[in-house]
């Protein structure tokens, strides 16, 4: 459905094929390092933290409320910060670059 | 052959829940070359178990989300041994036995053995027809089957806290007929303040749960699979399926077989060593002193169970750990998202917080005099991160500013010291 690059800590682009679920289970699946998922995928703790590149930010969009109070934890959170729990697998992600967040 | 100038080190790990697998995967990151060894009874793939209570029992979804998809753990070198239980540990020649037969040589020993539920001594309980606990995928499994097997659909939870209420809540969602028999005189006694027990108690009756506080249940009477529940005050109730959450025993055996000291849990230090120096305890079995609250505790959650993962890991490899000693927690009932942060016992002040643009959402924040000791967010999820940075920085908050509901919560809550 989408191939996703996420370019880790140590910068290393690692890109993986989704066809369904959230972006951080598809981290997890492919052991991404920086991803942890710790919650499970709902939203409590902030452990899948990514910064979306600018230019393809409206691809995935704004995060909700909960999910922006939630980076908040987190100061390395910016404008482009999401929570991939979040982020659903569609189609139009495919292409799409994530950073994973520093620790 | 092993290098006698480099002798192979070897962890072994009890347990491979939530603590366990992270300790080994955590192992791996920080750089640990040695064999790891992790070891569970449960046949299933570990999986997670926060969900078993909340999504898997009202989805299609096979219970079991997996903590690691499979492949992970061979491309980690860990061997997973699954479907195996460590029967006995002999800390001097440092050496476990399975109850397979073989025995395993440590270097390390981690026990993350966890808690298993207890089942009251409730007169016929033993007899009782689809009786389950809740805390294994395979728990979940069997509740689920009970449930799309049984013609009438009236489950009775014995056990008003996290577990049978987020129970309460799944089975009702699926069209059960759901009662809640609490023994205390309110919901979630031990660990909220009463404004949090009766919003649950009203969030249940408002989904047409019933819910009753002070129900000591003294039998379980069975005939032809259908139980007749019955309280020490005379009341009765009919249950197809009941589903027991009244807490947990340790799992001490193994410990004790060591000869480890014992005390509500494991005895750890702050490094999550027992009392022998090659043995650390993680997770829901063991007792730690927190440095936040300058006491003992033993905690039963996921955060508690990875913080304590990554701790171990990196005493193991000789790195300096990373403590965080304030926990969290979280429950979904029904479509209320309630965040916790920090411990509420010996709070001498509640304030119930609620904000004007948002009638679903509030907050509860406990006090020890000056001193905010925890925060409980309902659909709130900026209360919960304000309560951890203002906890986590012991920073004081000013309590008429917080409230003042046409105060947006802020860090200009803080007190400038």
């Amino acid at each position: 459905m989408a191939n996703i690059t996420f370019i880790t800590q140590d910068n290393i682009p690692v890109t993986v094929h989704g066809e369904s679920g959230s972006v951080m289970e598809l981290a997890v699946e492919n052991n991404v390092a920086g991803i942890d998922g710790d919650c499970g995928g709902v939203c409590s703790c902030a452990t899948c933290h990514v910064h979306v590149a600018k230019e393809q930010f409206s691809l995935v969009g704004q995060a909700s409320e909960i999910e922006k109070d939630m980076l908040e934890l987190d100061d390395d959170a910016d404008e482009y910060s999401r929570l991939c729990c979040q982020i659903d697998i569609t189609p139009e992600l495919d292409g799409l670059v994530l950073t994973v967040a520093g620790q | 052959m092993m290098n006698a100038q480099l002798p192979q080190e070897t962890c072994i790990i009890v347990g491979a829940s939530h603590g366990g697998v992270n300790l080994a995967f955590a192992l791996r990151k920080e750089g640990y070359t040695g064999r790891i060894q992790l070891i569970d009874t449960d046949k299933r793939v570990p999986y997670h178990r926060p969900p078993l209570s909340k999504k898997h029992l009202i989805s299609d979804e096979p219970a079991g989300q997996l903590l690691k998809p499979l492949q992970a753990y061979e491309k980690a070198d860990i061997d997973l041994q699954l479907g195996v239980t460590v029967i006995d540990v002999d800390p001097s020649e440092k050496t476990v036995t399975l109850d397979d037969g073989s025995s395993h040589v440590y270097t390390q020993l981690v026990l993350a053995t966890g808690a298993q539920p207890i089942i009251p001594p409730i007169s016929g309980v033993a007899s009782a027809a689809h009786l389950y606990t809740l805390r294994t995928a395979n728990d979940a499994q069997a509740i689920a089957q009970a449930f799309n097997t049984c013609q009438q659909k009236r489950v009775v939870v014995i056990g008003g806290g996290y577990v049978g209420l987020e129970a309460a809540a799944s089975l009702r969602q699926c069209g059960a007929q759901v009662t809640v028999l609490e023994r205390e005189s309110r919901l979630l006694a031990r660990v909220t303040a009463p404004d949090m027990s009766d919003y649950f108690y009203r969030l249940h009756q408002e989904n047409r749960v019933a819910v009753f506080n002070a129900k000591n249940v003294s039998e379980i009477q069975t005939h032809n699979n259908e139980n007749l529940v019955i309280c020490s005050d005379g009341s009765q109730y009919p249950a197809d399926i009941i589903v027991v959450g009244v807490g947990v025993h340790v799992n001490t055996h193994l410990a004790e077989k060591a000869g480890l000291k014992i005390d509500n849990g494991i005895a750890v230090d702050a490094n999550n060593q027992t009392s022998d120096d090659s043995i650390y305890a993680i997770g829901d079995c063991c007792a730690q002193f927190n440095t936040h609250y300058q006491r003992w505790l033993r905690l039963e959650s996921v955060q508690n169970a990875l913080e304590q993962a990554k701790v171990v890991a990196a005493v193991i490899c000789a790195k300096p750990p990373k403590v965080n000693a304030i926990p969290w927690f979280w429950s979904d009932q029904y479509a209320v998202k309630l965040q916790m942060v920090g411990l509420s016992q010996g709070y001498d002040k509640v304030v119930v917080r609620h904000e004007c643009d948002n009638p679903q959402s509030f907050s509860v924040w406990y006090f020890n005099g000056d001193e905010l000791l925890s925060v409980d967010a309902v659909n709130h999820a900026k209360a919960y991160v304000l309560g951890t940075k203002f906890i986590t920085q012991r920073q004081r908050v000013n309590i008429s500013k917080l409230q003042d509901s046409s105060l947006a919560l802020s860090s200009d809550l803080v007190v400038q010291v």
